[in-house]
């Protein structure tokens, strides 16, 4: 199982508590964790990324293993302790204020 | 007795409060989504019960959100669960896209921005919403980048009307200091096919046939801080009101000047008259009186509080020109608030009630049609917009 940790107004909306666990068929990447999120909690949708350009919201971050990912290519595959779920996959709000 | 249920929009979260009829006691419930700005709630005029709220984020974005009981619980519509793997997916209550389709849309052209350069159409945030006056699943969205979307299933998907984006102005409209938003949606009772739009800062709009067609309705507005004071677009037009009994007659506070037009739009006339300053926000109109008129007056663009830090609601017995101050109850020194554009609203109690929110976080309510006022509530977070549901 695949862990995602999303950020609290985003718990709220979900009606889910601090951690997520997805089944990810394929390979493991933000694409196919995004696209298994956004199925099961619909509301998401459009909120970590445009509903059209697919691009990353500007204020979100997506990190794991203590590394930054969020400019890595959508399809690049994550590291292994995400994808064997040793380790979640962070998304995260920048801190920007208010 | 009749109640009425005040929807509150604010800067961290939305607030319902309700009362009855003697508007004394009231109770309290919220923060509704909290820690989002709330830019409007309103209820269908079909099915009270029935309200729509636009929730957003710098960070996450836009969110619809409807109730079917009044307030106590909501849902974004279209969020439930996809049925099994492989079908079609719900659809998406917070996806609006500007429709440039070669069949029913127009191009994505550009408007200026602050600077005189070209920008092309991009979504923000949807700044008001106004429930259908004969459907409770139909709902009209008013966003920045100004547009006009409308939601025929309850608010589950949006389509743009696109002729108002396109009819051929776009290029000079211009953003506003708060963003290029279209944030009034005037319903005509008399007439399905008329509807009243103001955008800031490209002015005020009419369509006679539903929507497929537009004309600027601006002549006679004057604003000495665009280059041609006198052009078709361009005005920084704050609000507009119209009562419902004559749907013909408008009332529009400017980004500076009242006005007034009696031919639907077609021509405009000052009656800022001895307002102390005709700068500000927000124009009502009494719920049974249409030559009634409720202003707040502000200092100027550059100074938004209330001058001499004195809260007062000027009215207006007269259809404009001849105003009187209203303080009673309202702060008289140190006053420093705003009062935004969808920040004012009125029941249809047979006392009218006026209400109006602060950027201060107080909600203000008057049960004598603004004779007397006093506060619902004082701490809110900043309020964006009030709006007022009178129930059996």
């Amino acid at each position: 199982m695949i862990r995602v940790i999303l950020p609290q107004h985003l718990r709220t909306l979900a009606h889910v508590g601090s951690e997520v666990e997805l089944e990810v068929e394929g390979r493991v990447t933000q694409r196919s964790i995004l696209d298994a999120l956004e199925a099961r909690y619909p509301m998401l949708r459009g909120t970590i990324r445009d509903h059209v350009t697919q691009q990353r919201r500007p204020f979100l971050r997506f990190f794991a293993c203590e590394e930054d990912l969020s400019h890595e290519p959508p399809d690049a595959p994550l590291p292994d302790a995400v994808a064997s779920g040793a380790e979640p996959l962070l998304i995260i709000g920048a801190i920007a204020g208010g | 007795m009749s109640k009425v249920r005040v929807l509150v929009g604010t800067r961290k979260g939305a607030f319902v409060l309700e009362s009855d009829g003697k508007r004394e006691r009231w109770d309290v419930s919220g923060p509704h989504f909290a820690g989002w700005e709330l830019y409007h709630i309103k209820g269908s005029p079909v099915d009270p019960n029935r309200l729509y709220a636009s929730q957003t984020s710098g960070w996450f974005g836009q969110v619809i959100q409807r109730s079917n009981d009044g307030g106590k619980t909501w849902e974004a519509p279209g969020g439930e669960k996809t049925p099994e793997p492989g079908a079609m997916p719900p659809p998406a209550s917070n996806k609006f896209v500007y429709d440039s389709s070669p069949e029913t849309g127009k191009p994505l052209t550009t408007h200026q921005w602050y600077d005189g350069t070209q920008k092309p159409w991009e979504f923000k945030r949807v700044w008001h919403l106004e429930p259908s006056l004969s459907d409770r699943d139909t709902v009209y969205a008013g966003v920045e980048d100004a547009a006009l979307f409308r939601s025929t299933d309850g608010g589950k998907s949006w389509h743009e009307l696109p002729g108002l984006r396109g009819h051929g102005t776009g290029p000079k409209w211009q953003p506003g200091a708060g963003g290029m938003c279209l944030h009034t949606i005037i319903l005509d009772p008399s007439n399905p096919g008329r509807i009243y739009i103001a955008i800031s800062a490209a002015g005020a709009f009419r369509t006679d046939d539903g929507g497929k067609t537009w004309k600027p309705i601006n002549q006679g507005l004057c604003s000495q801080y665009i280059p041609d004071p006198t052009a078709e677009i361009g005005h920084c037009v704050h609000h507009v009101a119209m009562h419902p009994s004559r749907p013909g007659v408008l009332f529009m506070q400017k980004h500076w000047d009242v006005m007034r037009s009696d031919d639907a739009g077609d021509s405009w006339h000052e009656v800022s008259g001895n307002l102390p300053t005709d700068f500000g926000f927000v124009i009502d109109i009494h719920a049974h009186e249409p030559e009634t008129i409720y202003v707040v007056p502000i200092k100027s663009d550059g100074e938004h509080f209330p001058p001499e830090g004195k809260l007062r609601v000027y009215r207006s017995r007269t259809g404009g020109n001849e105003w009187e101050a209203l303080t009673k109850g309202l702060p008289q020194s140190n006053c420093y608030v705003n009062v935004l554009r969808d920040a004012m609203a009125v029941d249809s109690l047979d006392s009218c009630g006026v209400y109006f929110g602060t950027t201060g976080g107080q909600v203000y309510a008057s049960a004598d049609a603004g004779d007397n006022w006093a506060p619902i509530v004082r701490d809110l977070p900043a309020v964006l917009s009030v709006e007022v549901q009178t129930l059996p």
